[in-house]
């Protein structure tokens, strides 16, 4: 399903062709896509505007500097903004056609293919096992087979398996900083998301656990669509495809990763990216 | 290594004036106070009380008008009491603060007249409570279950263990909302969000993520509320307490005998209070040590299982 049939024009949007991405694989379909969206937390505009397309089974990059909405715009790919008090929406999301904050869109069938890995990682204060099996828990598999199955795939997934096989029934809160994210994430693996948002997953860890969470993140996008948000501008160039550079609530800039840190087309991103503000 | 005084910086030695001294002995006297008054009551009581303390004491009914015999159907009225009122007590405190945490919001005009009632229900003297008791369960609410299932007999409607566990609850419902609340308090939001991030409904949420680790509160909450229940006399005055039975209640319409009624009852109404000063005494004791013993029970188990979920 490609864009078209939204019927949506979504003008600047679109990453810039240029700058050639070396393992572009043909045309890419959209996965996500924001359209025209203002977010505002009581009469202050977190979002402006923005309309950004992000395409599937890459690695999409959020930067800015901190205030600048990242995190308010990747909340909005799973509606985790539902509930603050205040907050008001406008424009439109969509996951492929399907409009996320359309009357009958189900949050809670939303994230079970979007998922999403925070700053913090947190393990909820069960075991190791427990921990994985939460989602599909909750999503009402009960196969025990079934759930060891997917507990593994899960666990090898994100690069833990061999470091937890043995003390799986060992509360997840033993577990160093790097291993409870990649726990994290392969909690957000076992339900099977299409797509993984993860916000700053790498902020709080040192830089061997950090290095081990961007070859993970590399190795996922042949499953996922990934949106990653990151004040490592380093790390947004080693792990991403694309960038999206925010600035006070408005995307500045939006292009393959190679392009917007070699050949910036706006001065603003210039400016960041060189360290003269933010 | 001794650096040199540096004449150019500030003492560190703050200059103390003479309250500064008046104040710490003062509160030093006032905590020595306190722990002193404990130490008289619990002197008395133990001295009084500790002779006629024995094993029979505790498994035996009152005998020859209460001067002789022990206090079993007190200590049995008592638990059964306890009982009912934490049967519903713990559900209703339970999902209000549940409901105050977790879903209201907490501007609302309706979450904030809730608090304020939690709030204000945890002051009404209990002997208020007594005669809401009276009024509403007994009469009200006993009366009309009468009226409509027998006719007008009183089954319902009169002072049973039932009614003064239901007003037993209602004294001890702000306890047991504040301590869960708190509990509830404690749970990091992040554990809150990653759960519905991962598709979880809020029920959900609350049922497997919050509450596990809102048990301990809950349970010392729920302790506290016992505690307190088991000590109170004024709310079941009217409501279910006898002054003697002759045998142990079976049902809920049942009247019973407490622990504490039977203090006032040793105290007050024999023909001989010299004869029944020891029973008395060593009611007391028996009474003070069950409180103690839940409330240290309450601090352990809070202890031990922040331990285990924090492992
Ligand atoms: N829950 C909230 N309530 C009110 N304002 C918020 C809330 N979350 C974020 N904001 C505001 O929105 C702006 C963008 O925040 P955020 O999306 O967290 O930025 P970033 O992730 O880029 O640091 C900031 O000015 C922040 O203060
Ligand atoms: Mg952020």
């Amino acid at each position: 399903m490609s864009l078209a049939t939204n019927g949506i024009d979504f003008g600047a949007a679109v990453p810039r062709a240029e700058g050639g991405e070396p393992g572009a694989r043909g045309p890419e379909r959209t996965h996500l896509a924001a359209q025209g969206v203002t977010v505002r937390y009581g009469r202050n505009a977190a979002i402006k505007g923005v309309s950004l397309k992000v395409p599937e089974h890459r690695v999409t990059a959020l930067i800015g500097p901190s205030g600048c909405g990242k995190s308010t715009f990747l909340r909005l790919f799973n509606r985790m903004n539902d509930g603050i008090e205040g907050i008001s929406i406008e424009g439109r999301v969509f996951l492929y056609d399907q409009d996320i904050y359309a009357r009958d869109t189900d949050a809670v069938a939303l994230r079970r293919r979007v998922g999403m890995v925070f700053q913090r990682s947190t393990p909820f204060p069960k075991s190791i096992y427990e921990n994985v099996a939460y989602g599909l828990r909750i999503a009402g598999v009960r196969d025990r087979s079934e759930i060891a199955r997917r507990i593994e795939e899960s666990l090898v997934g994100a690069g833990l398996w061999d470091e937890v096989k043995d003390r799986m029934h060992d509360s997840a809160m033993g577990l160093s900083g790097g291993q409870a994210q990649r726990l994290c994430i392969a909690r957000a693996m076992a339900i099977r998301p299409e797509i993984i948002l993860m916000d700053e997953p790498a902020s709080a860890l040192d830089p061997i656990a950090t290095a081990r969470i961007e070859d993970l993140i590399s190795s996922l996008k042949s499953r996922y669509t990934i949106v990653i948000v990151t004040h490592n501008l380093q790390q947004a160039a080693r792990v991403s495809d694309y960038t999206a550079f925010f600035y006070m609530g408005e995307l500045v800039e939006f292009a393959p990763t190679q392009a917007l840190f070699t050949n910036p087309g706006e001065s603003r991103t210039e400016e960041y990216i060189t360290g003269r503000f933010g | 290594m001794s650096a040199p005084p540096s004449p150019a910086l500030p003492s560190l030695a703050a200059p103390r004036g003479a309250r500064d001294r008046v104040v710490p002995a003062l509160a030093a006297a006032c905590a020595f106070l306190i722990v002193a008054m404990l130490g008289i009551i619990l002197g008395m009581v133990g001295i009084g009380g500790w002779e006629r303390l024995s094993w029979e004491f505790l498994t035996t009914a009152p005998r020859n008008g209460m001067s002789e015999g022990g206090i079993f159907p007190a200590i049995f009225g008592t638990s059964f009491l306890v009982l009912v009122m934490t049967v519903a007590v713990i559900p209703l405190g339970v999902t209000t603060a549940i409901w105050l945490h977790e879903y209201a919001r907490p501007g609302a005009l309706r979450t904030r007249a809730i608090r304020l009632a939690v709030h204000n229900l945890a002051g009404v003297p209990s002997i208020v409570f007594g005669l809401f008791g009276l009024g509403f369960f007994v009469h009200f609410v006993g009366g009309g279950l009468d009226e409509f299932l027998y006719g007008g007999q009183p089954v319902y409607g009169k002072p049973g263990i039932l009614w003064a566990a239901l007003t037993m609850a209602l004294l001890t419902l702000p306890v047991v909302i504040v301590a869960t609340e708190e509990a509830l308090r404690a749970v990091p939001d992040d554990h809150r969000r990653a759960s519905l991030a991962l598709g979880a409904t809020r029920l959900q949420t609350v049922l497997r993520v919050v509450l596990p680790q809102a048990v301990p509160g809950i349970l010392t909450g729920g302790i506290l509320a016992v505690s307190r229940g088991a000590g109170e006399v004024a709310p079941i005055l009217f409501t279910g307490a006898a002054y003697y039975l002759p045998r142990l209640p079976t049902r809920v319409n049942d009247q019973f005998m407490h622990m504490g009624y039977h203090v006032y009852v040793l105290a007050t109404q024999s023909p001989d209070v010299e004869k029944t000063r020891p029973l008395l005494f060593a009611t007391v004791l028996a009474l003070l040590a069950l409180t103690f013993l839940l409330n240290l029970a309450a601090v352990l188990l809070r202890v031990r299982l922040r331990r285990a979920i924090r492992r």
